[in-house]
């Protein structure tokens, strides 16, 4: 047992062991991946459903998720892209791989993203012309991290329905209230535009001391930063760099139909 | 303890020699996970799981060991065979793991896992280890699952998630004791269950170390 203590056996052990043990946990992860990515597919779908208030519990996913039809949507024009299928595209894939992203400048950049994918998805639910409901996904920098989630508009492209966050990393108490559901309900039926018909800009935003009109959402108490990162990335999203010109087409079709 | 038999690791720690009851280790996860049945149950195995195959790998090459870095080396078994655990759990039970969230990895500081490897792997042989891995994990998810019997009947009225007691909020008659859901119920459930196991095995009860003396009485004062 002695030999044991020698400088030489400590190493050659603590060595071996970390080679052993390292390949065991990668061999793990590497095996699991798939069936992990299946299930955070499964949980985002599930997200979508219930930012759109329609998520049942009991009922599979994959089945209640048949009433929302995803379109990949250009968002410079705010056209439909149909060679890009829904199913396949990423978002945040494409907003890494310079060939379908762009840098965003420091003025623009308000959700703090510095790259930005040039096309999105949109899911629509209920009738794919006519839809009850739109749900984009918006991401951006909270406090200590990105904050990615959905926001649910109603037919109009205004009324908002709700908002979640799937993946965060705020203070849990402060600004990790951002998933409580209590404050989320408080978004329901919110405007996202004060006059749709002016500049265009969204008007949706967190204040502190009281929501007092139809386009201010409570913030969060003591996550200050947090608030304006979810008033920032809200508004990003529905500006101009964001689905706005999306949201101007769709609105002005329904309007003539 | 005398010569260890595989009968004896594996059901010693059930009720004679309880992890949490006895030796009062790991109560810090029993607190956390216990308020619903069915986490208990997945925390249990996984506690299971990692004893008994960290108890089993430390015993294997325990006579490789350099004393000098023996804790880190059982720790860096413990902490891959947990992550092992942890990603499995998100691959196949997801929405657990979800909600057992950081309670996985906090496997690792679990008194018991490390206990049981430096205090019996590193004398025994690796089939007696893994068995007494085994044994402590079911004394440690017998207790849990007992709490979380108690804590879920009485906190919510469901046991595993069916209705037993039906609560007032959904039109029953039971009005759900919102104290039990909270962790610090798991003090009185686990106190309670301590009394009970000390009485059928009063040898498990400790000698009074500091004896208390009467109270004053009025009249001695003045």
């Amino acid at each position: 047992m002695a030999s044991n203590n020698s400088i030489k056996q400590t190493l050659i052990v603590a060595f071996a062991l970390c080679i052993v043990c390292s390949v065991i946990v990668s061999t793990a992860a590497v095996a699991l991946r798939p069936q992990q990515q299946a299930n955070q597919e499964n949980d985002r779908r599930s997200n979508i459903l219930e930012v759109a208030n329609l998520l049942e519990p009991g009922v599979p996913v994959d089945e209640q998720f048949e009433q929302v039809t995803p379109r990949v949507v250009e968002l410079s024009t705010g056209e439909y892209s149909e060679e890009r299928e829904p199913q396949k595209f990423s978002p945040y894939e494409s907003a890494r791989d310079p060939a379908q992203s762009r840098t965003l400048s420091g003025e623009k950049d308000i959700a703090g993203l510095s790259r930005q994918e040039e096309y999105s998805i949109v899911y629509l639910v209920g009738d794919e012309e006519d839809p009850e409901q739109i749900v984009v996904p918006v991401r951006g920098q909270g406090l200590w991290g990105l904050m990615r989630g959905f926001l649910a508009l109603e037919g109009d492209g205004n009324t908002i329905v709700g908002i979640t966050f799937y993946s965060h990393s705020e203070t849990p108490g402060l600004g990790g209230e951002v998933d409580n559901p209590r404050w989320k309900a408080k978004w329901e039926g919110k405007k996202a535009y004060d006059d749709i018909e002016d500049d265009g800009m969204p008007d949706i935003e967190l204040v502190k001391g009281g929501a007092s009109s139809e386009t201010e959402v409570d913030a969060l108490s003591g996550a200050t930063l947090t608030s304006n990162g979810v008033t920032n990335l809200v508004q990003f999203w529905l500006g101009e760099d964001g689905f706005g010109p999306y949201l101007d087409r769709f609105r002005d079709s329904s309007e003539g139909a | 303890m005398s010569a260890a038999t595989p009968k004896g690791v594996l059901l010693t720690p059930i009720f004679q020699n309880n992890p949490i009851a006895l030796q009062i280790l790991g109560i810090c996860s029993a607190l956390a996970v216990t308020s619903s049945m069915s986490v208990s149950l997945v925390m249990a195995l996984a506690v299971i799981a990692v004893t008994a195959f960290s108890n089993l790998f430390v015993s294997l090459i325990r006579k490789h060991i350099p004393s000098s870095i023996r804790i880190i080396v059982q720790m860096t078994i413990i902490a891959s065979l947990v992550i092992v655990v942890d990603q499995v759990l998100k691959a196949y039970a997801y929405e657990m793991s979800k909600q057992l969230s950081v309670f996985v990895g906090l496997i690792i500081t679990n008194c018991i896992v490390m206990g049981r490897a430096e205090g019996f792997a590193m004398q025994n042989g690796p089939v007696l280890s893994f068995l007494d891995g085994i044994g402590n994990g079911l004394g440690y998810g017998m207790v849990l699952m007992v709490v979380g019997f108690f804590r879920e009947l009485l906190g919510s009225g469901s046991v595993f998630g069916f209705t037993v007691l039906a609560p007032v909020q959904d039109g029953g008659w039971y009005v759900p004791n919102g104290l039990m859901l909270l962790p610090p119920s798991a003090f009185f459930v686990i106190g309670l269950m301590i009394w009970v196991i000390r009485a059928f095995h009063p040898e498990q009860v400790e000698e009074n170390q500091f004896e208390m003396k009467e109270n004053t009485q009025p009249k001695e004062a003045v």
